[in-house]
């Protein structure tokens, strides 16, 4: 165990032990739940079951049921998948990229954030899914034997890629989050009393020993799992920026989007993470593992992510008018000031201007201002994808075809249900699952402690003795 | 004498760590030791070898390439050459470019779920396998070091007792082998 400089600020607070660790993170799965827990989760399930309702109705009649026309063939459905998808790239950016680079500040949130991947990744696969509108053929999208020829399907379209990066995304960060999940499991099925609990926590940890071999094999999976996750995530969503990109439509057709569709997901994912975790701290006492300084390293990872989609922003504006090519640049021109500019200028103000007011660090460790700011941020890149699709299409080549998209009740029911399914899905993962890992908050307890920390060059502290051992 | 595993239990990892040091230091062979986290460094203290996950994980990623490359071949080449643009697609070198990406997403997708699914059968945890930790308590703050007899015929087992005795554990059990 190597000593962290006395400069940094204890990750764990309070005058914890190995026992209150697994006390902490444990508790709330013993308890019942408050009745906060069943009120949201009845909520939840209400506005899943709504959203349900449409997607059926939907299936039953056919797409057309959504605002979609001729001009305006992509619009909330896949602002949706988008969103969802850039949702779910903090989870594995946390745990993959955060973990070679070192960060333990990390386990605060990673579990937590691994699941909420998952889920805004099960989302994001709805949209596609349901805008086939056939769902029951949604496997046609993989290569397999058929009776037509075999007919393959094409690999050299974007939207095949992302069939390929979507479907081993989903099921590598599936993978990564419950290889860390089994000895956390392994920790509950030692401990519960109530024996429908503890065979099923059994069944979860999979016989999970923890001996010197098996913790060997586990940090090492963790680390190469960690480095192919790494560029995947960016693979990702470059690839979902290449739907739009490798078209030939003004405001699409741009090189830049890759780097800025993944810096836009990072930052997207990162407001989501302190959405939920603001709450999950509060609700489950965990204020000793997640504190101000946690916030604040997110606060910072939003303001490099917020400045680079603000870069591109404004780069994407400079070319359009330095190419020259008077489509691109009235496709820009009609995004600022046509009959979308509220969108456009909504997206600016909640991505560009407002994360910048995390520069104060007053703001950036103020709890209250970091939740609300999450917010601002999730509807900003709401609002960022809206605009690169409807606006890039309502108005064509063609003038007589301008149109302007109006959302149906099925659009709005569908993505609040989709909302509402996210949310049925994160309480009872909040209910059942260790939220903190909990093994790998033990290993960061000695050198990131506060009670390990504070006695330091006292003469009496715990790196006081380790050192003069 | 009837061989015999010992375990010793220790309430923090400093202690187990030097004890084990203090063991091994005497010619006492540790067999294993269970925690209920990762304990950096002991693996060279006990002498546990280190993992070849990473090479298992290298070579499920060849092979997802190599399947990729075949596959995309077999299909988009071979079996129904499409025109799409008119661009060629007799060779597999001139559409290359834009088979990479799913090349890389069958790489990390075969790579990251062999190496996972071979971690989980060499440590033999799978849906239903019964938990072979020695004490319900070392998955939450004990530490546990496994020392067995065989291992130590060279160690006398009053000397063995006393070499345990000096590392300060808080329990201890016997167990004897069938």
């Amino acid at each position: 165990m190597h000593k962290e400089s006395d400069i940094r600020l204890p990750l764990i607070l309070g005058d914890k032990s190995y026992k209150d660790i697994t006390d902490d993170v444990i508790r709330p799965i013993e308890a019942n739940p408050p009745k906060t827990w069943y009120l949201l989760l009845m909520i939840s399930v209400v506005i899943a079951l709504w959203g349900i309702g449409c997607i059926v109705y939907l299936l039953g009649t056919g797409v057309g049921v959504w605002g979609l026309n001729k001009t305006v063939g992509w619009a909330w459905d896949i602002t949706n998948f988008v969103w969802w998808v850039g949702i779910g790239h903090a989870g594995t950016l946390i745990s993959a990229v955060l973990l070679l680079f070192r960060q333990k500040w990390r386990f605060a949130i990673n579990r937590a954030a691994e699941a909420m991947t998952i889920f805004a990744v099960m989302m994001a696969g709805l949209f596609p899914l349901i805008h086939m509108g056939r769902l029951w053929l949604g496997y046609w999208v993989f290569p397999l034997p058929n009776q037509f020829g075999s007919l393959w399907v094409n690999f050299n379209s974007p939207l095949l890629w992302d069939v390929f990066a979507i479907s081993t995304y989903f099921s590598v960060s599936l993978v990564f989050w419950y290889i860390g999940l089994i000895p956390d499991f392994a920790t509950i099925r030692d401990r519960v009393t109530k024996p429908i609990f503890k065979k099923v926590y059994r069944v979860l940890s999979f016989g999970w020993t923890g001996d010197a071999k098996a913790w060997n094999r586990f940090e090492q999976v963790s680390l190469v799992l960690a480095g192919l996750a790494t560029p995947l995530v960016f693979s990702v969503h470059s690839i979902v920026s290449f739907d739009f990109a490798t078209s030939v439509i003004p405001g699409w057709h741009t090189t830049i989007f890759p780097p800025y569709f993944v810096s836009g997901a990072v930052f997207s994912g990162f407001a989501m993470v302190q959405t939920l975790m603001l709450i999950l701290r509060k609700a489950y006492k965990l204020e000793a593992y997640l504190h101000v300084k946690h916030i604040e390293y997110m606060n910072i990872v939003i303001i490099v992510t917020g400045s680079i989609v603000g870069v591109a922003y404004i780069t994407e504006l400079f070319v359009s008018w330095y190419s020259g090519v008077e489509y691109e640049s009235y496709a820009f021109l009609n995004r600022a000031t046509g009959p979308y500019w509220w969108s456009y200028w909504a997206m600016m103000t909640c991505n560009v201007i407002s994360p910048q007011l995390f520069w104060f660090k007053k703001l950036r460790t103020s709890l209250m201002f970091s939740f609300f700011m999450s917010i601002i941020i999730n509807i900003g890149m709401w609002f960022e994808r809206f605009v690169i699709i409807v606006t890039s299409l309502h108005r064509d080549y063609v003038p007589s075809s301008w149109t302007y998209f109006h959302p149906t009740w099925v659009d709005i029911g569908v993505y609040m249900g989709t909302l509402g399914i996210f949310f049925v899905l994160y309480l009872l993962f909040s209910r059942y699952f260790p939220v903190l890992p909990i093994a790998e908050l033990k290993t960061i307890l000695k050198s990131s402690g506060k009670n390990y920390k504070e006695d330091y060059g006292k003469g009496k502290g715990y790196w006081d003795k380790r050192s003069a051992h | 004498m009837a061989d015999k595993v010992i375990f010793a239990m220790y309430d923090d990892d400093d202690k187990l760590m030097d004890g084990a040091k203090h063991l091994v230091a005497n010619k006492v062979k540790v067999s294993d030791v269970y925690s209920p986290m990762p304990l950096h460094g002991i693996d060279s203290i006990i002498g546990v070898e280190p993992t070849r996950l990473a090479i298992t994980a290298f070579m499920y990623g060849l092979t997802g390439t190599m399947l990729a490359i075949i596959g995309i071949r077999y299909m988009m080449i071979i079996d129904w050459p499409m025109n799409i643009g008119g661009k060629p697609n007799f060779s597999l070198k001139e559409n290359m470019l834009s088979f990479v990406p799913i090349f890389f997403e069958f790489t990390v997708l075969c790579a990251a779920h062999g190496m996972a699914i071979t971690y989980l059968i060499r440590n033999k945890t799978l849906p239903g396998m019964p938990p072979r930790n020695p004490d319900p308590r070392t998955t939450d703050d004990k530490f546990v070091m496994e020392i067995k007899t065989s291992d130590n015929a060279h160690v006398s087992e009053k000397d063995l007792s006393k070499l345990i005795k000096d590392t300060g554990f808080i329990e201890i059990e016997e167990k004897s082998i069938l």
